[in-house]
């Protein structure tokens, strides 16, 4: 397997949805070639580096003022009844 | 080296049953639909049309739209994906008019230099986000995820932050399944990339893991 191979297969093999026989050649490939094994193991970490980045958590006070403009909004529309808003 | 692990998603049973009563006319149903979703639709707005501004408008709206139109809601899908599919093309048409400059399409996919394995990979530190206050982090994440392509970006949210399916994120986008893989791996590849201007070992005396701590240079 090349590398430009393995990295067609990069995403799926991070995901785990990958029939046994592909991973297999994917892990042969990692025990040996240093480069693929480090884009693998570091684009890993960057996909858990965001997913636990709490970039852009709701502040509780916006929270409530976004969710109360719903919920009138949502209300007024109601009201109007379904051709109106 | 193993597999990511997705998170774990919300319990959804009760859900078609808040919808219901929604659409029935019950807004404190819906309410709870907000509740449950808000800060999702939040994250991804912001992602999408990095502005705050935008994305407080986004969450308005893609709620306000899904009420509206709840009649619409056929269920084949999860309310979620159907809520997400508002809220990014709101969140579009915001970037699209704030950039009218540059085309902003889901469509795109653009070729880059990423796309191929480099020659020398640059290893990291073993935690490397412990090199970095909260903040510094979270600016250093936030200016990363900013130069990708919309298209790019958008996938990656949907996919890796919010541990949407590969099929859900398709029907969310309207894109096909190979599009949605093709542009998450180029996602992945150039975020990491990038990364690595902050995060590569630094073989210094003063580096702060042991030395010999790691067996492969670069």
């Amino acid at each position: 397997m090349k590398c430009s191979e393995f990295l067609q297969e990069l995403t799926d093999y991070l995901d785990g949805v990958i029939d046994a026989n592909t991973k297999a050649e994917l892990e042969e490939h990692l025990s040996w070639c240093h480069n693929c094994y480090v884009v693998c193991d570091t684009t890993k970490k960057t996909i858990e580096i965001y997913r636990d980045s709490h970039l852009y958590e709701l502040p509780e006070d916006l929270r409530g003022r976004l969710r109360s403009a719903i919920v009138s909004k949502c209300q007024a529309r109601k009201k109007a009844g379904p051709e109106g808003a | 080296m193993g597999a990511i692990q997705p998170r774990v998603g919300e319990p959804v049973s009760d859900e078609l049953a808040l919808v219901q009563a929604a659409r029935a006319g019950d807004v404190g149903a819906f309410e709870e639909l907000v509740r449950r979703y808000d800060r999702n639709i939040f994250r991804i707005a912001q992602h999408i049309t990095q502005n705050r501004e935008d994305a407080e408008d986004v969450v308005q709206d893609a709620f306000f739209k899904a009420y509206s139109n709840l009649n619409q809601f056929q269920g084949q899908s999860k309310f979620y994906t159907w809520l997400v599919r508002i809220a990014v093309n709101e969140a579009l048409m915001k970037l699209r008019r704030r950039r009218p400059e540059r085309t902003v399409s889901l469509d795109e996919d653009v070729k880059t230099e990423d796309d191929t394995v480099p020659r020398e990979v640059a290893d990291w530190s073993p935690n490397p986000e412990q090199q970095y206050t909260q903040a510094e982090l979270r600016e250093i994440l936030d200016r990363t995820i900013h130069g990708l392509p919309a298209s790019f970006r958008t996938v990656f949210v949907l996919r890796d932050v919010e541990g949407l399916s590969t099929e859900e994120t398709a029907e969310a986008l309207d894109l096909s399944i190979p599009a949605v893989k093709s542009r998450l791996l180029r996602a992945r590849l150039q975020l990491r990339s990038r990364l690595s201007k902050y995060f590569q070992r630094h073989e210094k005396a003063n580096e702060r893991q042991k030395p010999g701590s790691g067996d492969h240079q670069s």
